[in-house]
């Protein structure tokens, strides 16, 4: 009885998630009976494949909840990535990723400047980032460098050893865990903290929460420059975490993906990781299949397939999700 | 003229003109000399004849996708998408100008040029219906169309349509009655891109479509309220933009590079961003903006070969220049003008939703 009574008093959005997340693991752990090694690897392509994704989408919340379309996440997880690459082989991989987010959250503050007191079309904005980006990576690679050392994998105590879900989350490289807590810690600040009400304010009626004292610029600063750290972050994590090189043009348009599991994730943290994992799985399902030749597709055609699915997906969900209303929109004081 | 004009049109030369300081600033830095690189862009683009044939041949793609970019941004719709439109626009004309034989060439090569208008329409018109009806922000969908159509153009041109015998996946060659000639090193195919741009200058300017265009790019409610069906514009909008893309791919295989080969023209949409907007939204304005691009990227194996300068180099100077031309506030403030206004009569959509 208590659990029912609990299970009423959330929110619908909460109960869809439990059931969503209960269905998840009663299907993954089936097919862990069955196939136990198959299942493992699908779930952790699905978790290395949607970690940096999370991690860009968690940029375009904090952005476009503070009333700022920020559409260059590419270019900065580019930039992210590059300097964070070139960074470790030069002094070190803490240091390359603290140089990525220190340079990812410069451009985050760019757009901040170009959009709150430039008051430029973010849209427009936001491709000068994605352009600058790709130009000024591509003009400065260099070939043949490797990383002073490579990031490790730490294993939970305890927790590694649950079946399948310790594998699969509890034995990752650092920023992956990082980006978990950043999920958690997001989710809990925006919703649960005067910080997250005044953002949200802010994106939704700046003017009226100018009214009552926020100071809107700031918070818009603020949070599109913190956004551009989490892109420089997930730029580090996909270049000195996941595969341990640079490459040009190496986030091949997961800044855009990631806003559109933004958007799917109605702008949600936890919604917003959920869909990346979504995402993530049937990337690793879709592979796994291709590898066991179950199906014969050509290559070409699995490289579509995120991009196919982040159109069906914003086809069914964009029109009937609403954005933070002041997204995209200056604000001017009257 | 008057001065606010002049002022006017003057913005996005001092915008070339500091993006070309600071690209000689980034050369510097990187250790290379900027005076050898600014000779390898006189030489690659304009010091005889080839020179200049090569800079027309860069800049008529171009010319076509910004005016690709020009067509969707006065209604209001950002058509990141050019780059894609234009490469199954340009794998089409090559598929219709190799596969069909023995037609003269008054029917053959309009015909290739056509497949290349009408499939670089398709993914364009079902972007606009995605925004029309489901509310799909057109810079996602295009973009995701990009990487789509990247990959489905590379298939077809690796697999079933890949000329046999070679081991680098590209069409066949196309049939000598569906190539566009050449006058003296001069490629034809670039008085047609400027045909195009007064064609679409007047169609913007001088006829009802036009007018249509631009209320729903300027106000979506008030052409709504006057009667104007905003959606069926977004999508007949869109629609034009990738035809126009379409084109510039179709000119480009035709006249250009004789087959479809994937890689030959990456990047060619994007370069429409900068020209549009260095245009000012344009449509003639395109032809001055495109020549100047197509100058650069006509150099850029003599950067490579005379001054040892990376040839993205380009990127970092067009990327700059655009930011001042998209930030007019920074180059009023640097030259005192009063007025100066920036990219005027974009009122690009930022929201998610229809």
């Amino acid at each position: 009885m208590g659990i029912v009574n609990a299970l009423r008093r959330l929110s619908p959005d909460s109960r869809n998630t439990l059931v969503a997340v209960l269905t998840g693991l009663v299907a993954a752990y089936i097919a862990y009976g069955i196939w136990d090694f198959k299942a493992t690897a699908v779930l952790g392509f699905m978790v290395r494949y949607s970690t940096p994704l999370a991690l860009a989408a968690m940029c375009g919340i904090l952005c476009e909840r503070s009333g700022v379309v920020n559409i260059g996440i590419e270019g900065q997880m580019l930039v992210g990535a590059f300097v964070a690459f070139f960074g470790a082989t030069w002094a070190g991989i803490v240091f390359g990723v603290v140089a990525g987010v220190v340079v990812g959250a410069l451009l985050g503050a760019f757009l901040a400047v170009c959009a709150v007191s430039w008051r430029i079309n973010q849209i427009i904005a936001g491709t000068v980032i994605n352009i600058l980006a790709a130009g000024v990576t591509s003009f400065f690679y260099r070939q043949g460098r490797t990383m002073k050392g490579s990031m490790p994998t730490w294993e939970i105590p305890l927790l590694k050893d649950i079946p399948l879900l310790g594998k699969v989350f509890f034995q990752n490289q650092p920023l992956t865990y990082l980006t978990f807590a950043i999920v958690i810690v997001l989710q809990v600040m925006l919703f649960r903290t005067p910080w997250g009400l005044r953002t949200r304010a802010v994106g939704e009626h700046p003017s009226a929460a100018d009214t009552v004292g926020v100071n809107v610029s700031l918070y818009r600063y603020g949070n599109v420059a913190a956004g551009g750290a989490l892109a420089g972050l997930a730029g580090a994590l996909l270049s000195v975490e996941a595969t341990g090189t640079f490459e040009r043009g190496m986030t091949s348009g997961r800044g855009f993906l990631a806003l559109a599991i933004m958007i799917m994730g109605r702008w949600r943290p936890s919604l917003a990781w959920a869909a990346a994992l979504f995402f993530g799985l049937l990337n690793g399902l879709v592979n796994q299949l291709n590898f066991e030749r179950v199906i014969d597709v050509p290559p070409q055609f699995i490289g579509m397939l995120p991009y196919v699915l982040t159109i069906v997906v914003l086809a069914t969900f964009a029109g009937r999700v609403r954005a933070p209303a002041a997204s995209g929109q200056p604000y001017t004081k009257e | 003229m008057n001065r606010q004009r002049v002022q006017s049109a003057l913005l996005p030369v001092v915008a070339v003109l500091v993006a070309f300081l600071i690209g000689a600033i980034v050369v510097l830095a990187d250790g290379k000399s900027p005076v050898r690189a600014a000779e390898a862009v006189i030489k690659g683009s304009m010091a005889n004849r080839a020179a200049i044939g090569a800079t027309l041949e860069k800049a008529t793609p171009l010319i076509l996708t910004g005016l690709a970019v020009i067509v969707g941004m006065k209604a209001g719709l950002f058509n990141i998408g050019a780059q894609g439109q234009l490469l199954l626009g340009s794998i089409m004309s090559a598929y219709v100008g190799y596969r069909l034989t023995g037609l003269p060439t008054v029917v053959h090569l309009p015909l290739a040029l056509l497949a290349g208008v009408a499939f670089g329409a398709v993914p364009a018109f079902v972007v606009g219906v995605l925004k029309a009806y489901r509310g799909v922000h057109e810079v996602i969908a295009t973009i995701m169309m990009n990487t789509i159509l990247v990959n489905l153009t590379d298939w077809l041109a690796g697999g079933p349509w890949m000329q046999p015998d070679q081991a680098i996946s590209k069409t066949p060659p196309i049939q000598a009655s569906a190539e566009i000639p050449k006058v003296a090193d001069l490629p034809v195919g670039f008085f047609l891109a400027v045909v195009m741009a007064f064609v679409v200058w007047f169609l913007l300017s001088r006829t009802t479509l036009g007018f249509e265009l631009g209320t729903v790019g300027a106000n979506r409610d008030a052409a709504h309220y006057a009667g104007m069906s905003v959606k069926g514009i977004t999508v007949l909008a869109m629609t034009l933009s990738g035809a126009l893309a379409g084109l510039g791919g179709a000119i480009e295989t035709q006249g250009v590079v004789g087959r479809f080969e994937p890689g030959f023209n990456r990047g060619l949409g994007f370069d429409g961003i900068t020209i549009a907007l260095l245009a000012k939204v344009s449509p003639r304005a395109a032809i001055p903006a495109a020549l100047l691009i197509g100058a650069l990227r006509a150099s850029s194996t003599q950067l490579q070969s005379i001054a040892q300068v990376a040839p993205e180099i380009v990127d970092v100077i067009l990327a700059v220049a655009l930011l001042l031309v998209a930030a007019p506030m920074i180059i009023r403030w640097a030259l005192r003008l009063r007025n100066a206004s920036g990219v005027e009569g974009v009122n690009l959509n930022t929201g998610w939703g229809s």
